[in-house]
């Protein structure tokens, strides 16, 4: 569906994007999970052939881009970061702008707009302005305009970042919905429960891909132990623990903390539990499951501590 | 066939929009009248009734005949009359009057001697303008003097030209008013209409579609020629109900010039649309070309008269040839033909700001 080699993007001085390798299946939802900066949106834009890559080769749906890009924006569908339909024309004005814009054959419009309508819970608000909707149903209307021409593929720059945790799942579901129906998508955020929805994931860092793989695998190969340490005082056994060789971080949820061990150490749990009781911290050590914000932490090396 | 569709989709959109936006809506209409009355009524070069007061210290035969046909004139509106030239500069300073007429005791015999002068006018010389009818106003004691000797009715002679009833300033205005009215409406509505898209993200989304370049941007700038041309249609009628400024020559020759200048500046838009990245941004880079276009395109000021670096700036601005072309076909009779090099220049400038504006709207979305 999409190959990219060596995908690289300079702006000025500035690399946003290194040296990237791609490979994304088929009917499958591929996020792509990292920080603002990190070269997400940028990656987006070179593959539907808005920005021109510095460097490398992107292929998308078998097409060269952005040579060819023009003959491919009939079969993508992208959905930009912000809400970008038009806020003072109706859901329906602005579905059939898009209709007329992705030349949807003419008799066959109003019956599509109204499947869109139902699917997308808009069949209520026809005429209401866009612009005076809540963040929710502007999404729902963005993701109707973006498949109304029936895209093999979907480009979703962070869709959900101005939208409660009901409309995150709700709006989840249509996805999976679509990709059952053969259309594949790629989605960038920031949120981890997104992340771990998809089927496979690649992070980014600095504009450089750190990791790839389903998110299973991505925890299964991490690397590290995951200890978590249970104390009264996890501020007194955070500064206990800090600088402690073999301990790559220490992230503080609540009164629990999280510590990353790499493999090579036999006994985590025992080198957390020594460390503690040097420094008089009590506390509780246990080995955990692996989340995919520690595999995040992981690869992308950045020592973290505090509240995430 | 597709490309159509999609041309009148966009279309479409723009009139949409543009009805919703009621503001704008209310620009299209309010702007060009506003301007026709603003500009038809205050910009006046014929000065009548400025404010003025006499001071007749000598009371004789001979200078209250002097006051009256100094009130003939209609240049001086006769408020006042006061008994000293100290209350004059009073006045004077008030802002209550612009000219004072001081006429010294001595009136008669400083007539007959000719050695001194025997009137003091006494002028706000703030504004240029009123300086230089007062300047008009200090031949008439002279000619005044002569008068006695008979020829009675000269002093006003010597003003009347300036003032010629027939020099109306309106007919001369109304025609400039057009070009400026359209520079303005036609590149700013161009220039915020897209720069509001990109500001939005709408751009963003528009340019992921099936719309070329050139679809998206005819599609924007389409429904502002027709604007344009009724706000032509506005303009025009205000100047025929209100000024009585009349169209001599073929009202479809201007109709052919206003096209082709509403195209230039509608590509002047589009150009200042791809160099801004704010709606603010395009509203002051409009303002940077209105303001010449006012000054310098022989509107406010004769085009002969001004220096020659400022005429070769002027000759660059369209809305200079576009004045040439309506002052040309509605009041000396010309025709396009007689006048084509001014329309070529006006083709030429819609062909280099198109031509610059598409090289750049391409290069935008990198």
């Amino acid at each position: 569906m999409i190959e990219a080699r060596g995908l690289t993007r300079h702006f000025g001085s500035l690399v946003a994007v290194d040296s990237l390798d791609l490979e994304i299946p088929r009917a499958r939802i591929y996020g792509f999970l990292g920080p603002n900066g990190s070269g997400k949106s940028t990656t987006i834009r070179m593959l539907c052939g808005l920005l021109t890559p510095t460097g490398g080769r992107v292929t998308v749906l078998g097409v060269d881009v952005p040579g060819d890009a023009h003959s491919l924006k009939s079969r993508i569908g992208y959905m930009t970061q912000k809400f970008s339909l038009f806020g003072d024309m109706t859901v329906l004005e602005n579905l059939e702008f898009m209709a007329a814009i992705y030349s949807w054959p003419r008799d066959r419009r109003r019956e599509r707009i109204a499947e869109l309508l139902a699917n997308y819970d808009l069949a209520d608000r026809p005429n209401q302005l866009a612009g005076t909707m809540s963040g929710g149903q502007k999404q729902r209307l963005a993701l109707a305009a973006a498949v109304l021409h029936k895209p093999d593929l979907l480009l979703l720059d962070e869709p959900t970042s101005a939208v409660d945790p009901q409309s995150r799942r709700d709006f989840w579901a249509k996805l999976f919905a679509l990709a059952d129906d053969g259309t594949t998508i790629l989605v960038s955020t920031h949120y981890m429960d997104e992340a771990e929805r998809c089927h496979r994931l690649a992070i980014l860092d600095r504009g450089a891909k750190v990791a790839d793989g389903t998110p299973e695998a991505l925890k299964a190969g991490m690397g590290m132990h995951t200890v978590e340490v249970q104390a009264d005082d996890p501020f007194a056994a955070q500064q206990a623990l800090a600088g402690t060789p073999g301990i790559v971080s220490i992230t503080q949820l609540g009164i629990r903390l999280r510590v990353l061990i790499p493999d090579s150490v036999a006994d985590p749990a025992g080198l957390v539990t020594a460390r503690l009781e040097t420094s008089g911290v009590p506390a509780r050590c246990d080995v955990a499951a692996a989340s995919l914000e520690d595999v995040f932490v992981a690869v992308t090396q950045k020592p973290r501590s505090g509240t995430p | 066939m597709n490309s159509l569709s999609r041309l009148g989709a966009i279309v479409g959109k723009e009139l949409r929009q543009l009805r919703r936006d009621r503001l704008t809506f209310g620009m299209v209409v309010g702007l060009p009248v506003i301007q026709m009355l603003l500009f038809g009524y205050a910009i006046n070069t014929d000065v009548r009734n400025l404010k003025t007061a006499v001071a007749d210290e000598a009371r004789t035969h001979l200078s209250r005949e002097f006051v009256a046909r100094v009130g003939q004139t209609q240049v001086a509106d006769l408020r006042f009359e006061v008994d000293s030239p100290q209350e004059l500069e009073e006045l004077l300073r008030l802002g209550r009057i612009v000219i004072g007429v001081h006429i010294p005791v001595d009136f008669d015999r400083r007539v007959i001697d000719q050695e001194r002068s025997a009137v003091h006018l006494l002028v706000d010389g703030s504004d240029p303008t009123i300086l230089g009818v007062a300047n008009q106003l200090r031949s008439m004691p002279i000619r005044f003097d002569s008068a006695t000797d008979g020829a009675g009715g000269v002093p006003a002679i010597e003003v009347r030209p300036y003032y010629n009833p027939e020099r109306r300033t309106p007919v001369n205005i109304v025609p400039g008013l057009m070009g400026v009215i359209l520079t303005m409406t036609m590149m700013l509505f161009t220039a915020v209409a897209i720069v509001r898209e990109r500001e939005r993200g709408n751009l963003e989304l528009l340019i992921n579609t099936p719309v070329s370049s050139a679809e998206l941007m005819i599609g924007k700038v389409l429904p502002y020629i027709a604007i344009g041309l009724i706000q032509l249609a506005l303009i025009l009628a205000v100047g025929s109900l209100l000024f009585e400024v009349p169209v001599r020559g073929s009202i479809v020759d201007l109709y052919i010039a206003a096209s082709v200048f509403i195209a230039a500046n509608l590509a002047l838009g589009l150009l200042v649309s791809t160099l801004v990245t704010t709606q603010f941004q395009a509203m002051q880079m409009t303002v940077f070309v209105l303001l010449p276009s006012i000054l310098l395109s022989g509107f406010m000021f004769p085009f002969d008269g001004m220096p020659r670096f400022a005429q070769i700036l002027g000759e660059l601005l369209p809305n200079t040839h576009f004045i040439r072309l309506t002052r040309g076909i509605m009041l000396r009779e010309a025709t396009l033909f007689e006048l084509r090099t001014e329309l070529l220049a006006l083709a030429g400038f819609a062909a280099i700001a198109l031509t610059l504006a598409a090289m750049r709207f391409s290069k935008r979305l990198d």
